[in-house]
């Protein structure tokens, strides 16, 4: 299980607080993640990713253990503390005024 | 007991305002979805306790929300809005060619017949259909594709389909306007279309007088006259009598003919409301004082309504979705402003109330009467 800790907005819709733990079958990376995070969450779907281009939305920004994978290739592994769950995958929305 | 429901939506969340029949003392709850914008909520005829929202924000991008029990509780339901076949592009603001991108749902109208179908007006321009009470989207791309698209152009909010229009007698026929493309008709359920806009003149735009282009903010109609529609453009009130083949300006003696809101008397079809905004790089009402302008003649003479309503020091805004009528017997009439207030007459506007003054800026009212 992989340990997620979503943006405030995002725990509200999918109806959870805290962390989330999903489960991610093969290579650990943000892309598999958001599959793991729909498929548990429904409700999440297309508010990570844009569903007509399949990219992480502009003002979502993905963090690992201090650093931002935002810019990383979405089916790139991420850090081996996250499979660990050394580490949540941290997803956030961008300080970008609002 | 009789009463009515009010559907808020603000930049930061909705709220549902409830009276009795009498429409002095209301009930506030609120907000849902707190700081996403929702721009629209709209109750089924049918059955007023299936409504419909949609709630979006920059960040996570388009939801549409469900609730079958009146705004209590709410459901996520289909939020794929993806464009027919191969978009293509329509005009960007410098007049290049630009790809249709989805960006939000400005607009939800439930059928008038079937609670689980829906139209979507959405942003870059198309209209949408649920058969499924919204769990799944399909593009009308007939609208679209219909042979100016690539001519539209944005509008200063965005090149959104606002507005849309079922005719009760006939549902065949659907009316919708985009800014800044203009109305457009279709009479085969949304299958083709055409644009609708002679006797538009817009000085924005290098051909006036052109069959598309044109700044339309907000249509209207009362549902006894389908064919009769009543347009608040950028600039100029107008109206047609054929509806859309012909349009003719009704602003008459109005103080400002820019504007957003628009709406007609639920009993009286030769009764308008709108409110008159200075103009379009002041988005306030003129002279500081927030007034209603009605009309009783179907146009061309209007009266203002101030009974209530600041006329000092006001500088706000009403935005084209945020105005609604109730079809109680005394015909009640309701709008919502960019400073947060919405304000209410259970008079036909003889005299108003705020319900709420502390809103976030609020993009859209609709009301419901229940029984």
């Amino acid at each position: 299980m992989i340990r997620v800790l979503l943006p405030a907005h995002l725990k509200t819709l999918a109806g959870v607080r805290g962390e989330v733990d999903v489960e991610v079958v093969g290579p650990v990376t943000a892309n598999a993640i958001v599959d793991a995070l729909e498929t548990t969450y429904p409700a999440l779907r297309g508010t990570i990713r844009d569903p007509a281009t399949g990219r992480r939305r502009p003002f979502v920004r993905f963090f690992v253990d201090e650093v931002d994978r935002s810019h990383d290739e979405p089916d790139e592994p991420l850090p081996s503390g996250v499979a660990s769950r050394k580490v949540p995958f941290i997803v956030v929305g961008a300080m970008a005024g609002g | 007991m009789s009463g009515v429901r009010l559907l808020v939506g603000t930049r930061k969340g909705a709220f549902i305002l409830t009276a009795d029949a009498k429409r002095q003392h209301w009930e506030v709850a609120g907000p849902h979805f707190g700081g996403w914008e929702m721009y629209h909520l709209k109750g089924s005829p049918v059955d007023p306790n299936r409504i419909y929202a949609s709630q979006s924000t920059s960040w996570f991008g388009q939801l549409i929300q469900r609730s079958n029990d009146g705004g209590v509780t709410w459901t996520p339901v289909g939020n794929e809005f993806a464009y027919d076949g191969i978009p293509g592009t329509h005009q960007w603001y410098d007049g290049t060619p630009h790809p249709w991108e989805f960006a939000r749902v400005w607009h939800l109208e439930p059928s008038l017949s079937d609670p689980d179908t829906v139209l979507a007006g959405v942003e870059d321009a198309a209209l949408f259909r649920s058969t499924d009470a919204g769990q799944s989207w399909q593009e009308l791309s007939g609208l679209r594709e219909h042979g100016s698209g690539p001519s539209w152009q944005p509008g200063a909010g965005g090149m959104c389909l606002h507005t849309i229009i079922v005719s009760p007698s006939d549902p065949k026929r659907i009316v919708v306007a985009i800014s800044a493309a203009g109305a457009f008709r279709s009479d085969d359920e949304g299958v083709t279309w055409k644009p609708i806009n002679k006797g538009l003149h817009s000085e924005g735009i290098p051909d006036g007088d052109a069959e598309v282009g044109h700044c339309v903010h907000h249509v209207t109609m009362h549902p006894s006259r389908p064919d009769v529609l009543f347009m608040q453009k950028h600039w100029d009130v107008m109206r047609s009598n054929d509806a859309g083949e012909n349009w003719f300006e009704i602003s008459g003696n109005l103080p400002s003919d820019f504007g957003f809101a628009m709406d007609v008397h639920a009993h009286e079809p030769e009764t308008l409301y709108v409110v008159p905004i200075k103009s379009d790089s002041e988005h306030f009402p003129p002279d500081g004082r927030l007034r209603v302008y009605r009309s009783r003649s179907g146009g061309n003479e209007w009266e203002p309504l101030t009974k209530g309503l600041p006329q000092e020091n006001c500088y706000v805004n009403v935005l084209r979705d945020a105005m609604a009528v109730d079809t109680m017997d005394e015909c009640g009439v309701y709008f919502g402003t960019t400073g947060g207030q919405v304000y209410a007459s259970a008079n036909a506007g003889d005299s108003w109330a705020p319900i709420v003054r502390d809103l976030p800026a609020v993009l859209s009212v609709e009301v419901q009467n229940l029984a």
